[in-house]
């Protein structure tokens, strides 16, 4: 994959009859699915249901069993994919933050750019500023993982992922091991972003957050979706009764 | 008799520090203080091992573990990395070499590339003389500990921090060099001193080899003093001297096992 093979007129991401089995157990069962430029698209569903598997397929941190993954007209199930400058442009956060500890805040926002985006690095270091001022929380460059809060980690997290310059961002229940009085903050500068017009695909449980800032609504159960569409009528007018069993035990 | 826990447990103390003063005494009473004195602190004795004892023995088993130790070190992390890579028979081999080193006494070790090699290929000795044979023998040895050691370590870096570094675009490769590997260095920092230690006292192996003056490390000092002097005053003092070496370190291990208590 070459740059020039990257075609933003297509789906940002489009998944077309995927299948994913961990050894006897079917996780999902043939799901299609995109995802356009500048949308923000939410996947909610029971836990099992194969939400977060279906996103970690889309930069194959779980090998698809079969079906095809196409990120911005590239296919990412392709066996020579370059998966690496492929991963670079999906920004990514994940449920448990996972920064590295034992590197500076300032550190785990510059050590992706330069050792792969070959970023020089007084400009890493100036493209790390610009987006922690924008997580708010310019003023902890220096500070180790450890010494922030949970709601700082994750913002961290994602100005990490924003600092590689990434077309869309994945977000793997970004709230869920959160206080609840974190997750305010978090939202924020998902909100924010959205805003920008980052295309972002959110694995939640934060329906608040889907209704108000997501273009579409997919819900999954059983390894398969259900039904998705319009995030204000799903939510508000489930056609099927699986949906409606779910939302009447969240909402 | 009615005694409530309390007096009981008090008692049963009394007794203990009673049973410990009678047998103070009966040391005290029946040693004979003047023969000990002249066996393992012999005033006239004990000033003609410096500064040797320092300059010399203290220096070159400084210099054994050290140079061991790196070697173990490097070569326990390229095993640790075979044993878990996806390619089989990088694995067998791995396990197959941590088998036999860990297995074999050191002793047979030392022996074998000192006395061993030149028999099996004729004109053929290992570079670096005695600290060539040390570095070698003792860092296989080592290794092949210290390669299940780094392997738990990696192991027990969270697989997340894995799948962050790849989800950035680094290859597994970078992930394993600069984010893996230093986690897993810090978890491990403990038991990798224990194993200094050991190596520290393992060095001593390398009397068997025969070593000129030069080479002398502490307890072939120790033994050279033994025979010349007919007392014990020498290995005595070789003795505290190891302890120099290895009662810090395990000090330094105690502060870094209750620092990660803490932290945890």
């Amino acid at each position: 994959m070459s740059e020039t093979d990257i075609d933003r007129s297509a789906h940002a991401i489009d998944v077309q009859e995927l299948h994913k089995y961990f050894g006897e157990n079917q996780v999902l069962k043939g799901i299609d699915f995109e995802v356009d430029a500048g949308q923000v698209v939410c996947v909610i569903g029971p836990s099992g249901s194969g939400k977060s598997t279906l996103l970690r397929c889309v930069n194959r941190l779980e090998e698809p069993t079969s079906g095809k993954i196409f990120v911005e007209g590239v296919e990412v199930t392709d066996p020579d994919v370059d998966l690496d400058l492929l991963r670079s442009r999906i920004g990514m956060v994940f449920q448990q933050f996972n920064l590295f500890p034992h590197l500076t805040v300032m550190d785990n926002l510059t050590i992706a750019q330069t050792k792969v985006k070959k970023r020089r690095k007084d400009e890493a270091v100036q493209i790390a500023r610009s987006n922690l001022e924008k997580v708010g929380l310019a003023n902890r460059e220096d500070a180790y993982p450890a010494h922030l809060s949970g709601g700082q980690q994750q913002r961290i997290a994602i100005a990490r992922a924003l600092s590689m310059s990434p077309d869309l961002m994945l977000f793997d229940e970004p709230t869920s091991a959160l206080d609840p009085e974190l997750v305010g903050d978090v939202l924020g500068v998902m909100k924010d972003l959205a805003k920008e017009g980052m295309t972002m695909m959110v694995v939640t449980h934060e329906m608040g957050f889907a209704r108000e800032v997501g273009d579409k609504l997919v819900f999954m159960d059983g390894g398969v979706i259900v039904e998705q569409g319009d995030p204000v009528e799903v939510l508000a007018d489930p056609r099927e009764q699986r949906t409606q069993a779910f939302l009447s035990k969240v909402l | 008799m009615a005694t409530s826990p309390r007096q009981r447990a008090q008692f049963s103390r009394g007794v203990q520090y009673a049973v410990l003063a009678v047998l103070l005494l009966v040391i005290v009473l029946t040693a004979d203080w003047g023969t000990l004195k002249d066996q393992f602190f012999n005033g006239e004795i004990l000033p003609q091992l410096f500064p040797t004892i320092f300059t010399t023995a203290l220096k070159n088993t400084v210099l054994y573990t050290a140079c061991a130790f790196v070697f173990g070190l490097l070569l326990g992390l390229g095993l640790a990395l075979m044993r878990l890579s996806s390619v089989g028979p990088y694995r067998w081999l791995a396990t197959t070499f941590i088998e036999f080193f860990r297995g074999v006494p050191a002793l047979i070790v030392f022996i074998g590339f000192y006395y061993g090699l030149p028999v099996a290929f004729p004109g053929r000795v290992l570079p670096g003389g005695t600290l060539g044979v040390v570095t070698v023998a003792l860092g296989l040895v080592g290794a092949a500990y210290m390669a299940e050691t780094i392997r738990a370590g990696i192991q027990a870096v969270p697989k997340g921090q894995m799948e962050a570094a790849r989800s950035l675009g680094m290859r597994h490769s970078r992930a394993m060099l600069s984010i893996v590997i230093p986690q897993a260095f810090r978890i491990i920092l403990p038991p990798l001193t224990n194993e200094l230690i050991l190596l520290t006292k393992d060095s001593s192996l390398v009397y068997v080899i025969g070593l000129s003056l030069a080479d002398s490390e502490l307890t072939d000092f120790g033994r050279r003093n033994l025979s010349q002097f007919v007392n014990l005053t020498p290995l005595f003092a070789v003795a505290l001297s190891y302890l120099i070496i290895t009662v810090p370190l395990s000090i330094v291990v105690r502060r870094m096992e209750a620092r990660a208590e803490r932290a945890r």
